[in-house]
C-alpha cells in the first residue's frame, strides 16, 4: 500500500516536471512575438482607448485644458443633423460600393485568369490605377466630369442629351464618387480573386467537363463554392476601406451639395481639424469604430455559418 | 464497329511531337493497359480519348461513333485521375450525382445508382462525408464511384493507384480487377507500374516515346518482348543484356560468343536473324542460375551484392571482363559476397537483340 502510494507520488511529481518544462518552454516563444505586441500596444491599443478617453472630454486646444463631459459629445452627436446624414451616406456608399467590388471584381477576374499575353496586359492596365494617388484620380475624373468641357460633357453633347453634372447632383454626387473609387482600386479585389482562381486544381474543371456541367453550372457548383473564402475576405476589406471614405469625397465635391456627399471621416476631420472640437471629433470616431465592428461581426457571423452549411 | 478505335492520332506541343501517327484497336469489354515510362505521353493519349485534350491529327470513334471533336461529357466515357479530382466542397453522393444531375437524370434513378455504385465499393457510410474527411484510398473508391454511376461506355484511369501506398495499392488493384469482371465495361489504364499492367491488363500497350513499342498479352509480353526496350522494361529485377559475337554454328542456331570467351550454343533459330556479328544477349535473371566455378559452359564471375527477399534470393555477380549479371538463387542459396561462382545460362529462354534493338526468340519457348 505505501509502496504504491510512493509510486503514484513520484510518478505525479515526473508529471509536475515534465509540464513545468513545458510551460517554460512556452513562455520562451512568447519572445518571438514580444516586438509585435510591444508595436501592437503603443501603436493600436494605446492609442484606441486613448480616443475612447478623448471623446469624455470637452477639449479646448487655445488654452490647452480639458474637463470631462461624460456622455455629452455622443449626445451632441446623435442630434447633429450633419452628421447622422454622414453616418447615413457611409452606409449608402459601402452598400452600393462593396457588392459592385465583389462582382466586378471576381467578372475582371474570370475573365483575365488565363495565360498569355493579353491577359497578363490587361490584368497590369487593372491593376494599374490602383498606385495612383487620391489627388491624382480625382483630378482625372475631375477633367473627364467638368460641366460643358469634360469628356463625360463632349460624349453627352456628341449624341445630343443635355450635358449631366453629376458632382452638383444630391442624387448622383455620391454613387459617382463611388464609381471613382471602383475604377480607382479595382486592382486589389481582381488580384485576390485570380489568386484564388488559381489555386482551383484544373483536373477539378476537367472531371466537370467530364460531368457534362455548363459553363454557368461550373461558376456556380466548382467556381464560386471554391473561392467562398476570398469572397467573404475580400467583402471585409472592402467594407473596412469603404467605411473610411475620405479623400474622394473631400477633393471632388467637399461633402456637398446640401452635405449629400460628407461620409464620417470628412465629418470627423472638419471637426477635429477645421473646428478643433477635439473630443467632438473623437466621439464619432468612436461611433465609425463601433459601426465598422459590428459590420464586421455580421460578415464573419454569416461567412461561417456559410462554411458550416 | 464497337470498341474503341485511333485512327493516325498526332499530337503535338508547339514544334513538339509528342505523338506521332498513333493507330490503335481497342477491343469492347478489354481491359487495356498503357505502359511506359514517364514522359512517353501516356497522359496526353487517354486525355485525348477523353476530349481534354485536342488531337492535332487523326480521329478518335468510340462505340462506331466519330468523338474527335465533341466536348468530353458527349462522349460517354469516364474518367477517374490520379489526384482524385473530387469535387471539396460536395458530399460524396453529391459527387457521384453532379454529372447525372448535370444530364437530367431521374432523381430516384440516380439514387438507385449512387446507392448500388456505393454498396459495391463500400462507400455506403460515408455518403455525406466531404473528401477532406477522407482517407485517400476511399477517395479513390469514390473518385471509381463518380465514373461507375454515370454507366459509360469505357472507363480510363490515369495512374489511379500512384497516390496510395503499397499495401492499398495493391488492394485496389484487386478491387478493380472485380470490378472489370462484374462490369465488363472497357477499361483503359495508364501506369508504369509493370505489376500493375501484368495483373491487370488483357493487353498490354508497353509506349516508348509516344509510339507503341509492342502490343500483347501479358504473358506474352513478358516472354516474347518485340524489341529490347521492352525486354528491358517488363520484368523485375530487369533482364540482363550482354554484348556478344555471333559466332558460325552448323545446326540452324546461333551461337554467340561472351566477351570474355565463352560461348553460348542458343536455341534461337539462324534463320531470319541479320548476319551482322555484333548482337546483344538478353536473359532474365530467373533463367540464371548459380554453380560451381569449375564446371564447363559456365560464365565466371564474382557475387558483390546479395539480395535475399525471403522466397527468393538475387546474386549480383561481376563476371570477369566487369559486366554485372543479376541471377535469381534459390531461397535457400548459401551464396555470399565475394564469392567465385559460375553461372549457368538456360539456353532455351534467351533472346537476342540485332543493333536496332528488334528481338528474336528461342524456339522451345512456348507462349503462356
Ligand atoms: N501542355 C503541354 N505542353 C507541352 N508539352 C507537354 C504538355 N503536356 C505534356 N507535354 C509533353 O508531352 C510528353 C508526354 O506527356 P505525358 O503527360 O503524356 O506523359 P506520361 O506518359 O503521362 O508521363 P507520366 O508517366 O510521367 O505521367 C512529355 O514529354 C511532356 O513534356
Ligand atoms: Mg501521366
Amino acid at each position: 500500500m505505501t509502496v504504491a502510494m510512493k509510486v503514484e507520488a513520484s510518478a505525479d511529481r515526473i508529471q509536475a516536471r515534465k509540464r513545468g518544462a513545458r510551460a517554460g518552454q512556452r513562455w520562451g516563444n512568447a519572445l518571438f512575438i514580444l516586438p509585435f505586441l510591444v508595436v501592437y500596444l503603443l501603436m493600436l491599443v494605446i492609442p484606441l482607448f486613448k480616443g475612447i478617453w478623448i471623446s469624455l472630454l470637452e477639449v479646448d486646444m487655445l488654452s490647452n485644458s480639458a474637463d470631462f463631459v461624460g456622455l455629452d459629445n455622443y449626445v451632441e452627436l446623435f442630434s447633429d443633423e450633419i452628421f447622422i446624414g454622414a453616418v447615413l451616406n457611409t452606409f449608402y456608399f459601402v452598400l452600393i460600393s462593396t457588392p459592385v467590388f465583389i462582382a466586378l471584381g471576381l467578372a475582371l477576374a474570370l475573365a483575365l485568369n488565363r495565360p498569355g499575353r493579353t491577359g497578363a496586359t490587361l490584368r497590369a492596365i487593372f491593376f494599374g490605377s490602383s498606385v495612383l494617388s487620391v489627388t491624382i484620380v480625382t483630378l482625372v475624373w475631375k477633367l473627364v466630369l467638368m460641366p460643358h468641357h469634360g469628356m463625360l460633357a463632349n460624349i453627352t453633347e456628341s449624341v445630343g442629351l443635355p450635358s449631366l453634372s453629376l458632382l452638383t447632383s444630391e442624387t448622383w454626387a455620391l454613387p459617382t464618387i463611388a464609381v471613382v473609387t471602383v475604377w480607382w482600386i479595382i486592382g486589389l479585389p481582381m488580384m485576390l480573386f485570380l489568386a484564388a482562381l488559381q489555386q482551383i486544381p484544373r483536373e477539378i474543371y476537367e472531371a466537370a467537363a467530364l460531368d457534362n456541367a455548363s459553363r454557368w453550372r461550373t461558376l456556380w457548383s466548382i467556381t464560386l463554392p471554391s473561392i467562398r473564402r476570398t469572397v467573404a475576405l475580400v467583402a471585409i476589406i472592402e467594407v473596412i476601406l469603404q467605411f473610411q471614405l475620405f479623400g474622394q469625397a473631400q477633393l471632388m465635391t467637399q461633402g456637398g451639395p446640401n452635405n449629400s456627399s460628407r461620409p464620417i471621416v470628412q465629418f470627423i476631420y472638419e471637426a477635429g481639424f477645421r473646428n478643433w472640437e477635439l473630443g467632438y471629433a473623437a466621439a464619432a470616431s468612436q461611433v465609425l469604430f463601433a459601426m465598422m465592428l459590428v459590420a464586421m461581426a455580421f460578415q464573419v457571423w454569416l461567412s461561417s455559418r456559410k462554411q458550416a452549411y | 464497329m464497337t470498341g474503341i478505335n485511333l485512327r493516325g492520332i498526332d499530337k503535338r506541343y508547339g514544334s513538339v511531337d509528342v505523338i506521332n501517327n498513333f493507330e490503335l484497336q481497342i477491343n469492347p469489354g478489354e481491359f487495356l493497359v498503357f505502359l511506359g515510362p514517364s514522359g512517353c505521353g501516356k497522359s496526353t493519349l487517354m486525355r485525348m480519348i477523353a476530349g481534354l485534350e485536342e488531337v492535332s491529327a487523326g480521329e478518335i470513334h468510340v462505340a462506331g461513333r466519330d468523338v474527335t471533336h465533341l466536348a468530353p461529357g458527349a462522349r460517354d466515357i469516364a474518367m477517374v485521375f490520379q489526384h482524385y479530382a473530387l469535387y471539396p466542397h460536395m458530399t460524396v453522393y453529391d459527387n457521384m450525382a453532379f454529372g447525372l444531375r448535370n444530364v437530367g437524370v431521374p432523381r430516384d434513378e440516380i439514387d438507385r445508382r449512387v446507392q448500388e455504385a456505393a454498396r459495391m465499393l463500400e462507400l455506403v457510410p460515408l455518403l455525406e462525408r466531404k473528401p477532406v474527411e477522407m482517407s485517400g484510398g476511399q477517395r479513390q473508391r469514390v473518385a471509381i464511384g463518380r465514373a461507375v454511376v454515370k454507366e459509360p461506355l469505357a472507363f480510363l484511369f490515369d495512374e489511379p493507384l500512384s497516390n496510395l501506398d503499397a499495401a492499398l495499392r495493391g488492394r485496389t488493384r484487386i478491387e478493380l480487377a472485380r470490378l472489370h469482371q462484374r462490369l465488363k465495361t472497357t477499361m483503359i489504364f495508364v501506369t508504369h507500374d509493370q505489376v500493375e499492367a501484368m495483373t491487370l491488363a488483357t493487353r498490354i500497350v508497353v509506349m516508348n516515346a509516344g509510339r507503341i513499342e509492342q502490343l500483347g498479352r501479358p504473358m506474352e509480353i513478358y516472354h516474347r518482348p518485340a524489341t529490347r526496350f521492352v525486354a528491358g522494361f517488363i520484368g523485375s529485377p530487369a533482364m540482363n543484356f550482354l554484348d556478344v559475337d555471333r559466332i558460325e554454328a552448323p545446326n540452324g542456331f546461333v551461337a554467340v560468343r561472351l566477351p570474355d570467351g565463352t560461348t553460348v550454343q542458343t536455341s534461337v533459330p539462324a534463320a531470319g536473324l541479320p548476319t551482322q556479328s555484333k548482337l546483344t544477349l538478353g536473359v532474365r535473371p530467373e533463367a540464371l542460375s548459380i554453380g560451381a566455378a569449375e564446371e564447363s559452359d559456365v560464365l565466371v564471375g564474382n557475387a558483390e551484392v546479395v539480395e535475399r527477399l525471403g522466397d527468393q534470393t538475387f546474386a549480383h555477380i561481376a563476371l570477369r571482363n566487369g559486366e554485372l549479371v543479376i541471377v535469381q538463387a534459390g531461397a535457400d542459396s548459401t551464396i555470399s559476397v565475394g564469392d567465385l561462382v559460375g553461372v549457368r545460362l538456360d539456353h532455351s529462354a534467351v533472346h537476342l537483340f540485332d543493333q536496332s534493338g528488334i528481338a528474336y526468340h528461342a524456339q522451345a519457348r512456348s507462349v503462356a
